[in-house]
């Protein structure tokens, strides 16, 4: 158990926390990263998702590409991709959304459709027009479906983003390779620690807000 | 292509290997989730906590537990046991789910006509239950093994040897067959895994024709209306 005590003892001393590289400025950088590639995602993957779930076109070849992106093994996009744009945040980031976007747009879609189909009667016989069905009725229905997809897409950026610091950017990745170059377990299990938190307290604030929006009437 | 087919021993061992820790993480997923799935069902009370619980594993992002696990099992980062656990646990934060659900959609009258003509509680779960639940089972268990396969790589960056060895040293030294390779390698070992459980599927549940699934449910939709 001293591994443990040890990477307590680090992860818990003010000097790691501080400083340029310190677990402060890499835990800041791992959440931008995350929030900005699930914000790129989502500025596409919402409406597109939306789209389908309204029109149902284009639900096969969105289904396949979910499929399809599933099996795709994230560190060999990122490693691709970091031969060709140079080491640095591009290629992290192109992996990131190439793993957010399906999460994102199976979650719109899906919510979307899971909406009772005589309710999406019922508002387009009152003469609402596609525009207030989708956003006015199909939205708010399918708010709970709409946000697990972001919550999953958050999920897995968040656990992939340590791997940016592989390709040379930023990141809780950073001690965490750090201490595998170095032979320091300690650090490796204290930045991993971190890392594991970080993930398990965005989940709850996630899970909190799907529970308190379950809780308004005109959602569900 | 020509670092591909110059180094296509090297890719089948590395295959061979990413096989030999995925595969043992998607079956011990698949046969634990079974007693746990059938007990959430069994105790509903304990669903949620169970269900919610195990499911929180897959918050935990992979590469943390790869680090993490040796503390607890005394093995090293590096051991293909340690991955194999690893992996496992995240499978079955997905498959226990799917169990729940798929015991769960046993209807409780079928239940209790096993009962009534006799069947021991072993019996009904393995010639009742388990048939029935069959194709919610295998519809869960493909996914666990398309994202176990893709999941197997990651270890790569701590030295575990596998398919996503071609990553990290394709990206060292700066090769991009190698990468190229090894995700072709990774997409149609998770493909040919999951045409083999359909076929699995089909061998093992024959009377689930493969009908046009949309219009059979939605006939069965209006009988039951």
């Amino acid at each position: 158990m001293t591994p443990l005590l040890e990477a307590l003892d680090w992860v818990l001393t003010a000097d790691s926390w501080t400083g340029p590289g310190g677990l402060g400025v890499r835990a800041g950088e791992h959440l931008l990263y995350s929030l900005l590639a699930v914000g790129l995602s989502a500025l596409v993957a919402l409406p597109a998702g939306l789209l389908i779930g309204h029109t149902g076109r284009g639900r096969g070849i969105a289904v396949v590409s979910t499929g399809v992106t599933r099996a795709l093994p994230t560190l060999g996009v990122i490693t691709l991709v970091a031969l060709a744009a140079g080491i640095g945040l591009t290629a992290p980031m192109v992996a990131f959304i190439v793993l957010a976007v399906p999460s994102i747009l199976a979650g719109a879609y899906s919510g979307v459709e899971a909406v009772d189909p005589q309710i999406v009667d019922a508002a387009r016989a009152q003469g609402m027009s596609p525009v207030q069905v989708l956003l006015g009725v199909e939205v708010p229905l399918g708010m709970r479906l709409i946000l697990g997809g972001v919550r999953l897409a958050t999920l897995q950026v968040v656990a992939t983003a340590t791997l940016a610091a592989y390709v040379g950017a930023g990141g809780l990745g950073r001690p965490l390779f750090l201490g595998l170059r170095n032979y320091d377990y300690a650090m490796m299990l204290g930045a991993s620690i971190v890392v594991i938190l970080l993930a398990v307290v965005l989940d709850a604030l996630f899970a909190l807000g799907q529970r308190l929006l379950a809780r308004r009437p005109g959602t569900a | 292509m020509e670092w591909i087919l110059e180094n296509l021993p090297h890719i089948l061992e590395l295959t061979l290997d990413h096989l030999l820790l995925s595969a043992p993480a998607v079956l011990a997923a698949f046969l634990l989730s079974l007693p746990l799935g059938r007990l959430a069902v069994r105790l509903p009370r304990l669903r949620e906590p169970l269900v919610g619980g195990i499911g929180l594993l897959y918050a935990i992002p992979s590469l943390p537990l790869f680090i993490v696990l040796p503390l607890i099992l005394g093995t090293s980062i590096r051991e293909p046991l340690n991955a194999v656990v690893a992996l496992t646990l995240f499978g079955l934060a997905l498959m226990v789910r799917s169990a729940a659900d798929a015991f769960g959609s046993v209807e409780e009258d079928v239940r209790l006509a096993a009962v009534a003509v006799g069947h021991s509680a072993g019996g009904r779960f393995l010639t009742v239950e388990l048939p029935l639940a069959g194709p919610a089972l295998l519809a869960g268990l493909r996914v666990v093994s398309v994202s176990t396969i893709s999941l197997v790589s990651v270890s790569a960056v701590l030295g575990v040897t596998s398919l996503g060895s071609l990553f990290t040293d394709g990206f060292e030294r700066g090769i991009v067959a190698a990468i190229v390779a090894g995700i072709v390698t990774t997409a149609a070992l998770a493909l040919v895994l999951d045409l083999l459980l359909v076929a699995l599927g089909r061998v093992l549940m024959p009377w689930r024709r493969p009908v046009p699934r949309r219009s059979a449910s939605r006939s069965a939709e209006k009988g039951a209306a």
